[in-house]
């Protein structure tokens, strides 16, 4: 059911970036989507011109998606100049064309940062952020070791504002908008999320070291305090937690640089 | 990693080098500030002061030392970290960018950070060492004599009678070329731009900023550089537009009063 | 005909696994780590039972065909997981949680797999709090808990509207940690293409990799699928676009029987079909039935009307007239055919008449709009993003849609299937959940199986495999199995037909929801038989695939999981069509009450059907293992 007062269908041009294979050079490529319904989604648009190519013979363009429901963080579509589309607090997948006018040039790029590639198309690879969750965003608990979850009360303020953090999709908008493609949002929000949380504190100096410095390696850039990020990213996690980050950052880095090391870090007697 | 390792090498660790580097030159630039409003009271007050100042020796360089390894550590990190970035963002640009909230102040960080930069090295060459300006420079003006003896928190520390460089003169007369008065001027407008991200990123990249407070914190930051564009702007506008007269009996009033000498050649 | 052993040990329930832990063999520290496991899905039965196999010494390889183990689809699970730990002393207990699940699932579940399931869901809490999952908690700073779908303790632990999310994040972050030890290997955008079945047990996997196309073979000394469910048969679903049987199906073909496969839960509250171009149906949270009522309009006439011109008097609240004591609260089951009966009458709302109102206006009435946001707020705010609707004005529109198959491959007590070595967690077995899932219970089926079931039962088979006995990948059944791969792959892009993949995938949906959907009837199952061999020729030779199987293709991708969607849907018609009863999610039109209930048949039908593959064009075989209730007395469901 349309609401009053919207046009029955609308015609845009999709403008897409198109390339081949990683190395290849890519090029925009102007689809023009003529009468489409204004509830469509985009990711739904891009189903309908894909049918289309494939009929009359042409590779469809490779995008990634998956939920279409703004919690997978598969989605990585940057829509005329913002990852994710017009809107705030969505991701790519629930954008709908009734945000466009009619007649609209759309133009559609990958996420872009030099430790996401291209793959296809619209495709980036973004295993650098698992790269990073494996450095130390988690908590040490083998399964079956773990206290009655009553033992230990958590605060309900810090509880949530780990929730908060923990919301994260980890799509990747952050690094997308930020000028210095900058991971310090995503980084931010794992190590607020298990830094709050009483259970996160055992290991909260090494978690922080290992992901930032990790980070670095990977060859994401610095953040410069700007809050593109957090304007991007489709949970609108607040870039309060980079300030967090760097706190725990910088703490950490005295911390360790000043302890003392025991001197046996072995196992017991065997 | 080791303590330096992480200062040194890791994103955080150089951005906070320039959130410390940068809290040492915001303090430093507020406390010159507040040195140089005393050109507008008795000659004494400024002369006294730079004559203070200059009586220092070890100490002052050990200052001097420190403001210039902030500088340098400064520039360094944010050289480093801009080259990083460029590399991070990769060879293929977006072909429509657009902002969504960042602040025009924090767009022009590295732009008037170059300004700025240029801007000490000429201030510097103007005021301190005298290489351009050179008959204007305190060095090559006739002593002053104070004429009262001057105290600081309650210590005396310039004898009255005693003859100290008259940096007074050399501010008047500086500041009567218009060109080296617009330059200052534009100079100090980029400075407080580039103060105004500054300040309170300074404050996110330490980590002490929180939505609670960030408007607040903001509101202090904004007035902190309009106070501080106004004190600086009025030091040459002042003089420039013959608000602010040099005292009578000092070689800049002297000068100022021959219609030739508002040519420092 | 398969051998269907449940392995289910003696004794009292609530010893039977305890005594079974302590019974079943174990590998020794010292040789865990010459056994390698093959883990395929990283949801939270995969995650969860790649990190703590790993955790136990095994090597362990991963595999998924999302680009990060945190896109698998347990991510959307909105309302909360269940346990039995009775934190609000409202009389919860383990025995109560096994009850109302084996209830919930009218009765077609076995009774030791509950009552395990419910044991250990008191475990999977304290594991995820320990992982730092930042659950809701009260003031004092203890866990909070809410009552959910229906029951009658508060026992769901939930973390806003994703607990899916964080408990899925807490598993992959505990997978994480394993990767980055190097005790897991991981592959992303790895997709399983067929299993590999030596000497009769699962010894390989065969991959596809979906950026190079690289086909690779491996072997291991046992295979764990975690794939998930296959409501994406049914083409619009609340599943993910990515979900697909393909892992389950082609061990099927391998020999691992499919248990039950027509269980298929029909969520009541999603956001309706709006049209054919439509992708994804939207689940709104089952809360909103707390507050909102349930309603059409009497006469079909006023169907078009805005729905505020439409008095009270002219409106039928029918779950309220039907359900007077749950109401609008009524089971997913019911509710669910109470919509399809009403839209089917012709009293259906919205432009495609499949639509029911789901009202607020009496809530904002009683209680404010503001108090009415503060509940619901999020999912108005979603369901206005969607329709561009606003439902405090105006009544939101429901309609029922595919959200969760209990069925799937047979496997016994220690979660193996017939095929030795083949392991099946999650949902993408058939156990736990008998014919219908209660709401905040496949979170913790999930977790369950991963982190509490797998790591021991694991090792009474691996005990019983010679160390180092792991056949070589390329050994014949492993080149037969790639030339099988290769051989579909080079079909699906020599087709050279007219039609895109999704023209197959939407024809396909729009059989198994008219004929296999929320009410089933011999007729129809046969017409959707005699339709789906139809399209399945059809298929084969008019797709079109375009482009190459060298690089990634998503076309390749979709037509391959498609090609199997449509076998497997016929094998669920044939699944309904000989089960001549009406369970949980299973409705024959011709099994019911006068008032429309299920029928349930326990003479005849209290049994597991465990369909076993014949080869190709052959009907399969309809293995089945009986229930034994021994301690809960088969009742009649009764929600009135």
């Amino acid at each position: 059911m349309v609401a009053a007062g919207s046009p029955k269908t609308i015609s845009v041009t999709l403008r897409v970036w198109r390339q081949a294979a990683p190395n290849q050079a890519g090029r925009f490529v102007d689809y023009p989507a003529r009468d489409v319904s204004p509830n469509m989604s985009f990711l739904e648009l891009l189903d309908v011109v894909n049918d289309q190519l494939t009929v009359t013979g042409e590779e469809p363009i490779a995008f990634a998606h998956d939920c279409r429901e703004g919690i997978c963080g598969t989605c990585s579509l940057v829509i005329d100049g913002k990852p994710h589309g017009p809107h705030q607090g969505v991701a790519s997948c629930q954008t709908y064309l009734r945000s466009f006018s009619d007649g609209a040039v759309i133009t559609v790029e990958p996420f872009r940062a030099q430790p996401f590639p291209v793959v296809r198309d619209l495709v980036t690879d973004r295993s650098a952020f698992d790269k990073i969750q494996q450095a130390g965003g988690y908590i040490t608990a083998r399964a079956g070791s773990a206290p009655d979850a009553n033992a230990v009360p958590v605060p309900k303020a810090d509880a949530e504002l780990a929730m908060d953090a923990a919301q994260c999709i980890g799509c990747g908008a952050c690094v997308a908008a930020c000028k210095n493609a900058s991971a310090m949002l995503f980084v931010a929000a794992k190590v607020s999320h298990l830094g709050l949380m009483p259970q996160g504190q055992p290991e909260r100096d090494r978690r922080v070291l290992a992901m930032v410095n990790t980070a670095d390696d990977l060859g994401f850039g610095s953040c410069t305090n700007q809050y593109e990020c957090s304007a991007a990213c489709p949970k609108l996690i607040s870039h309060d937690f980079i300030a967090r980050l760097n706190r725990d950052f910088i703490g950490a880095t005295f911390r360790s640089g000043f302890a003392a090391t025991p001197a046996n870090t072995g196992g017991g007697a065997g | 990693m080791s303590l330096s390792g992480n200062l040194f090498r890791t994103s955080i660790g150089r951005k906070f080098l320039m959130a410390v580097t940068g809290f040492i030159l915001i303090g430093f630039v507020t406390g010159h500030l507040v040195g140089n409003l005393q050109v507008f009271g008795h000659p004494d007050k400024i002369n006294g002061y730079a004559h203070f100042l200059q009586s220092l020796g070890g100490a002052l360089w050990a200052v001097r030392l420190v403001l210039l390894a902030a500088v340098m550590i400064h520039v360094w990190a944010a050289v480093t970290l801009t080259l990083d970035s460029r590399k991070a963002r990769g060879t293929e640009g977006y072909d429509v960018r657009r902002w969504i909230r960042a602040s025009v102040s924090s767009r022009y960080m590295r732009l008037s950070g170059l300004v700025v930069l240029a801007f000490i090295a000429y201030h510097l060459a103007h005021f301190t060492l005298g290489t351009v300006q050179t008959d204007n420079f305190k060095g090559q003006l006739a002593p002053y004599a104070m004429a009262a003896d001057f105290h600081l928190l309650g210590f005396p520390v310039v004898a009255k009678g005693e003859a100290v460089a008259d940096v007074y003169s050399m501010v008047f007369l500086g500041f009567a070329n218009p060109w080296v008065s617009l330059f200052y001027v534009v100079a100090i407008g980029l400075l407080t731009v580039h103060l105004l991200h500054g300040f309170e990123s300074m404050f996110q990249t330490i980590g002490w900023k929180s939505s609670t407070w960030a408007g607040w914190l903001r509101g202090v930051a904004v007035a902190f550089c309009l106070a501080y564009l106004a004190g600086n702007v009025a030091i040459p506008g002042l003089i420039l537009s013959g608000a602010a007269k040099p005292a009578a009996g000092t070689t800049a009033a002297e000068r100022l009063a021959a219609p030739t000498s508002t040519d420092p050649r | 005909m398969a051998k269907l052993d449940s392995k289910i040990p003696s004794g009292p329930l609530a010893e039977k696994w305890r005594k079974h832990k302590s019974e079943i063999k174990l590998v020794n520290p010292a040789n865990k780590r010459k056994y390698e496991a093959i883990v395929v899905g990283a949801g939270l039965a995969g995650s969860s039972a790649a990190a703590t196999l790993a955790e136990l010494g095994y090597k362990v390889k991963s595999f998924v065909f999302h680009d990060s183990p945190r896109r698998a689809h347990s991510i959307a699970a909105q309302g909360g997981i269940n346990a039995a730990k009775n934190y609000q002393n409202d009389g919860d207990s383990v025995y109560r949680l096994f009850y109302d699940t084996l209830k919930g699932g009218d009765y077609r579940a076995r009774e030791a797999n509950v009552h395990r399931l419910a044991e250990v869901s008191v475990n999977i809490i304290d594991q995820c709090v320990a992982q730092g999952v930042p659950f809701a908690r009260e003031y004092g700073g203890l866990l909070a808990n809410r009552s959910f779908g229906g029951a009658q303790v508060s026992r769901t632990f939930y973390a806003r509207g994703q607990t899916g999310q964080q408990l899925l994040l807490g598993a992959y972050s505990a997978l994480s940690r394993m990767v980055g030890q190097g005790a897991v290997e991981l592959f992303t955008q790895e997709e399983m293409c067929d299993l590999v079945v030596v000497g009769g047990q699962a010894k390989g996997i065969i991959t596809r990799n979906l950026v190079t196309g690289e086909i690779r073979r491996w072997a291991a000394d046992a295979v764990i699928l975690a794939t998930g469910g296959y409501g994406n048969v049914f083409n619009l679903s609340t599943y993910a676009r990515g979900s697909n049987t393909t892992a389950i199906w082609r061990a099927y073909k391998r020999g691992a029987c499919f248990g039950n496969p027509c269980y298929t839960q029909i969520h009541p509250t999603c956001i309706p079909v709006t049209g054919d171009y439509q992708s994804k149906l939207t689940l709104m949270s089952e809360s909103l039935r707390n507050d909102g009522r349930i309603w059409v309009p009497k006469r079909k006439e006023d169907c078009g009307k805005d729905p505020a011109s439409i008095p009270e008097a002219d409106r039928d609240y029918y779950l309220e007239r039907l359900y007077p004591s749950f109401g609008n609260l009524a089971p997913r089951d019911i509710a669910s055919r109470a919509a399809k009966r009403v839209c089917d009458e012709g009293r259906g709302i919205g432009e495609t008449g499949l639509g029911v109102y789901l009202d607020f206006s009496e809530a904002i009435n009683r209680l404010g709009e503001a108090a009415v946001r503060e509940r619901y707020g999020n999912l108005f705010a979603i369901y206005q993003e969607i329709t561009n609707e606003n439902a405090y004005r105006t009544p939101m529109r429901i309609y029922p849609a595919v959200h969760y198959t209990m069925g799937g491959l047979w496997v016994d007590y220690n979660l193996m299937s017939n095929v030795p070595g083949l392991f099946v967690l999650g949902e993408a077995n058939f156990s736990d959940h008998g014919a219908n899932r209660l709401g905040a219970s496949a979170l913790m089926q999930g977790l369950a199986d991963g982190y509490f079931v797998i790591p021991y039962t694991i090792g009474d088979y691996l005990a019983s495999q010679k160390p180092g006995s792991r056949p070589s990948a390329d050994g014949p059944e492993f080149r037969e199995a790639e030339a099988n791969v290769r051989g579909m792959n080079q079909r699906l892009l020599g087709a050279n037909g007219t039609q895109p993949v999704s023209h197959f995938h939407k024809r396909l949906g729009h059989i198994m929801w008219q004929y296999c959907g929320m009410s089933r009837t011999r007729e129809g199952l046969q017409q959707a038989l005699r339709e789906l061999a139809t399209l399945r020729e059809e298929f084969w030779a008019t797709v079109k695939v375009p482009g190459s199987a060298d690089t990634l293709n998503q076309s390749l991708e979709k037509a391959g999981r498609v090609a199997d969607f449509i076998e497997l849907g016929e094998l669920m018609c044939l699944d309904a069509l000989t089960r001549e009863e009406s369970c949980g999610g299973h409705f024959r039109e011709e099994h019911q009450y006068p008032d429309g209930e299920c029928k349930r048949d326990d003479e005849r039908y209290a049994h597991v059907a465990a369909w076993e593959y014949q080869g190709p064009g052959k009907e399969p075989l309809r293995n089945v293992e009986p229930l034994n209730y021994e301690f809960v007395k088969m009742s009649l469901r009764n929600y009135k």
